[in-house]
């Protein structure tokens, strides 16, 4: 260890530590605007110029690694005097219209103007102009405000391995430039405005819409894909108006994909539904709950076991345990089930009896090597895309791709192969030697893989003699708690093409999910009923639609695709809608049911002691951690038949039921965007 | 793309000269000889730079965006380029600029309308022992006199 003074105080960084970073550890803060840390180094803005002794000069702490027996001022005289001097070179061309610019009081360089009181200027020349532009529906620039520190250039190419920006011209007259000229072609993330230190990248959808302050800020997981980001929605008034991630406690950090950012907004989509519906002389009338409610107890009183249940994949762990329970025990039918997106079943029961071989969201940045099979990581799964990278450019990780077609990881991988989906366990057998001599490894796979593949898949990795750990790639928020909450086909119930195909179904009932969308049901006389956010396909055959809330309504746990279970917490309402937990309390109620209280923490703590692998520390959980489960005890009794798991295959800019509601992902030119593309 | 034959082997020799994997490298030198081949940096070319030399057409932008000498619209046949950073200023480069200003009836980057001569102020072009300097295209004239530079734009007119 290196030993320092920094500000008097006695500190202890470890050798190539970044004086900036040792401060930090210190408790002491430098300023830096083009410093951030887990991107290159810029050494742009000059803002962390700090003595030290024995040098002549100013030092940027931001590049200067440590050195024994350094004696470093942060605050003295001179420095304070440098950092004047740069804000006032930084505001020279800046607008100063704080009050009206958008992220006025989120402003880095307000910050500092009014930490160093930086507040007059020596320039009266005339400030240089230029046009505010606008680059997509998400994404303006405004390049008088642009402070050239480069975080979103770097954000852009390093994180997301986008390389969408860059710069031109020089001087006072560089600004930040678009991949297309005057447009973005890019993953539309918006990492470079949450990046941005000023008002320079500023979001379509939020700027001008409030003040920061003025927002309630809730942090919740983003309901659209598996991955379990954390994303932190602003609302005002009950409405979101801006999701973020300025709660960066999550398993992503910082990172958000499109979806994260800006696609709560089918929340607010018009064709919400707000009242019940029941279907009287054919059509589909508005009702009071009451009525629609017992009209549905009494039909499933009259059906009982001859009922099919479809469950959801955005539903919360607790919604779907209390399901299950209400379909198998209150309703007396095994036929439940919900759509699989990838075989979980046999990799758990291929995985019985070993631990730790289940991956985390954060082992994608440790593994020291990273195995993807059949899937396109970057456009299904950003977040894991985003933690593989990551772990390229800090650890040197090594990479393999086995994938029908290009991605973009094959740019930073040791090796990229390309075979039919059909065999792509031969792609995989042929990086054998290669892998044997890496520490350990970290394989992910998408739907291509199932039933005999996974556990050929398994025995693969067995055969390679190093820590092998798996993640099934599964599609949606909560794809993952639905498998782990048992929403499959009990002793001798229906699947849901057999639910559907049944000709003698006298009750289906529908929970977010739209499986007539594809074809018709064969029961003519089936009473069905569907709780849903919109009037899906599956809706319009209803006979009783009840309008349920979204996962951005309401609080409960889901559980991401590394089988990670989060908090959902209630950061928006909508007239009308009930969560689902609240509608199934109501059914349970009006049949005279008991299976327990329909109620979060009730279901919990039963899941916790019921549920495998779920026995998960509750104080993580309440803080807003992600709390791993451990499902590896035993086989598993039964395993579903693994030929009806199939992924949507969604892209980025696609969300299955919920993206046709997103304006924001269908206004985007990438918009709708294709898988194995590069 | 391609280039003329004798062109096409002093890229490949370029290339060449820098280490495997470092083609990037060779950026701004074929920008700056292949702009002379083409006449100026047309969207077509930087896609092909952007190509041999491993970079993104963006990074190309960015570079063609940094040097005034790579230039991403059409020029005169002649870029005529005065000099009025300090020594020049210092012996009339600011009267040359001037007069060739109203002589050619054109300003700073602006090409005259038969698209023969085009003018430039430049900063240094290391030529201040023989102030006040211009260039034309790559050919420098010394001690330059408001007479003199008469002469020279009637001269590159004639050639024309």
């Amino acid at each position: 260890m290196v030993n320092l003074t920094i500000d008097g105080i006695a500190v202890q960084a470890a050798p190539g530590t970044l004086l900036i970073d040792a401060a930090k550890q210190a408790g002491i803060k430098i300023p830096a605007f083009c410093y951030y840390e887990g991107y290159s180094l810029q050494a742009a803005c000059r803002m962390c110029l700090v003595e030290v002794e024995k040098f002549p000069k100013l030092q940027a702490a931001c590049t200067l690694p440590v050195a024994e027996g350094m004696v470093v001022r942060t605050e003295g005289a001179p420095a304070v005097k440098a950092r004047k001097t740069t804000l006032e070179f930084l505001l020279t061309n800046h607008p100063l219209d704080c009050p009206v610019c958008d992220p006025g009081g989120e402003c880095e360089l307000q910050d500092m103007v009014f930490r160093y009181g930086a507040g007059e200027s020596r320039f009266t020349e005339v400030k240089h102009h230029v046009d505010e532009k606008q680059w997509s529906p998400v994404v303006y620039y405004d390049a008088p405000r642009c402070i050239l520190c480069y975080r979103c250039i770097r954000v852009c190419d390093e994180g997301m391995g986008v390389n969408a920006l860059g710069i031109t011209n020089r001087g006072a007259f560089s600004e930040i430039v678009p991949n297309m000229g005057d447009h973005l072609n890019c993953d539309e993330c918006g990492a470079c405005i949450d990046i941005c230190p000023v008002g320079a990248l500023t979001s379509g959808t939020y700027r001008y819409q409030t003040r920061p302050w003025e927002m309630e800020h809730t942090g919740t997981i983003c309901t659209h894909c598996s991955d379990g980001c954390k994303t932190t929605l602003g609302s005002r008034n009950g409405e979101i108006v801006r999701g973020n991630n300025r709660d960066s406690s999550g398993v992503n950090g910082e990172f958000l994909c499109i979806k994260g950012r800006y696609a709560f907004d089918f929340v607010q989509h018009e064709e919400r539904l707000q009242s019940p519906l029941i279907r009287r002389n054919g059509k589909l009338e508005e009702a009071s709950w009451a009525e629609a409610i017992n009209l549905v107890a009494a039909k499933f009183g009259e059906a009982k076991g001859n009922t099919g249940v479809v469950g959801s994949v955005h539903t919360t762990n607790e919604e779907n345990f209390y399901l299950r329970k209400l379909a198998m025990q209150g309703l007396g039918t095994p036929s439940v089930d919900h759509q699989r997106s990838g075989d979980v079943h046999t990799l758990l029961d291929a995985l019985a009896g070993k631990e730790n071989a289940l991956a985390a969201v954060d082992d994608l940045y440790r593994a020291k090597a990273v195995l993807i099979v059949g899937a396109d990581l970057s456009e299904q799964h950003p977040l894991l895309a985003f933690q593989v990278r990551a772990n390229v450019r800090h650890h040197q990780a090594a990479v393999y791709t086995v994938t029908p077609g290009p991605v973009r990881e094959d740019k930073t991988s040791a090796k990229a192969v390309r075979c039919a989906e059909a065999n792509l366990l031969d792609g995989v057998r042929g990086l054998a030697d290669e892998l044997k001599s890496k520490g350990d490894l970290t394989i992910l796979f998408g739907d291509a893989i199932k039933g005999q593949a996974v556990r050929d898949l398994v025995a693969f990795g067995d055969s390679l003699g190093i820590a092998v750990k798996y993640v099934c790639l599964v599609d949606y928020s909560n794809s993952r708690g639905a498998v782990d909450m048992g929403l499959v086909p009990g002793e001798g119930g229906l699947s849901i093409p057999q639910m559907l195909a049944a000709t003698d179904l006298a009750a289906l009932w529908v929970v977010g999910a739209d499986p007539l969308a594809g074809g018709g049901l064969a029961s003519k006389g089936a009473f069905v009923v569907v709780q849903d956010l919109f009037l899906t396909e599956t809706a319009k055959r209803a006979d009783v639609v009840l309008p349920s809330a979204s996962a951005y309504e309401k609080s409960g746990t889901v559980t991401n695709g590394a089988g990670e279970v989060q908090r959902l917490v209630k950061a928006a309402s909508v007239m009308g809608a009930k969560p689902d937990l609240e509608i199934f309390g109501l059914i349970a109620r009006a049949m005279r049911i008991d299976v327990g209280r329909a109620q979060n923490e009730a279901i919990f703590e039963e899941i916790r002691k019921t549920v495998r692998g779920y026995n998960v520390p509750l104080p993580v959980i309440a803080t807003g951690g992600a709390a791993r489960t451990q499902p590896l005890n035993g086989r598993l009794g039964s395993i579903p038949d693994p030929s009806q798991v199939r992924s949507a295959r969604d892209t980025l800019f696609t969300s299955g039921a919920l993206g046709r509601y997103s304006k924001i992902l269908k206004q985007v030119v990438e918009a709708p965007g294709a898988l194995y593309e590069g | 793309m391609t280039f003329s034959p004798r062109l096409e082997t002093k890229l490949a020799r370029l290339l060449e000269s820098y280490p495997k994997g470092r083609e990037r490298a060779a950026l701004i030198p074929m920008l700056m000889y292949t702009q002379d081949e083409v006449g100026y940096i047309t969207k077509e070319l930087a896609q092909e730079v952007a190509k041999r030399c491993g970079v993104t057409t963006l990074q190309v932008d960015e570079v063609v965006g940094y040097y005034t000498m790579l230039r991403d619209r059409k020029m005169g046949r002649t870029h005529l380029q005065i000099c009025t950073n300090i020594s020049c200023l210092l012996v009339g480069g600011e009267e040359l600029w001037k007069h060739a200003c109203s002589k050619l009836g054109i300003g700073h980057n602006q090409v005259t309308a038969d698209g023969s001569i085009s003018l430039e102020e430049v900063e240094c072009i290391g030529a201040c022992s023989w102030a006040p300097a211009i260039q034309t295209n790559y050919d420098f004239h010394h001690h330059v006199t408001v007479e003199r530079l008469d002469k020279i734009i009637a001269d590159l007119r004639k050639v024309q």
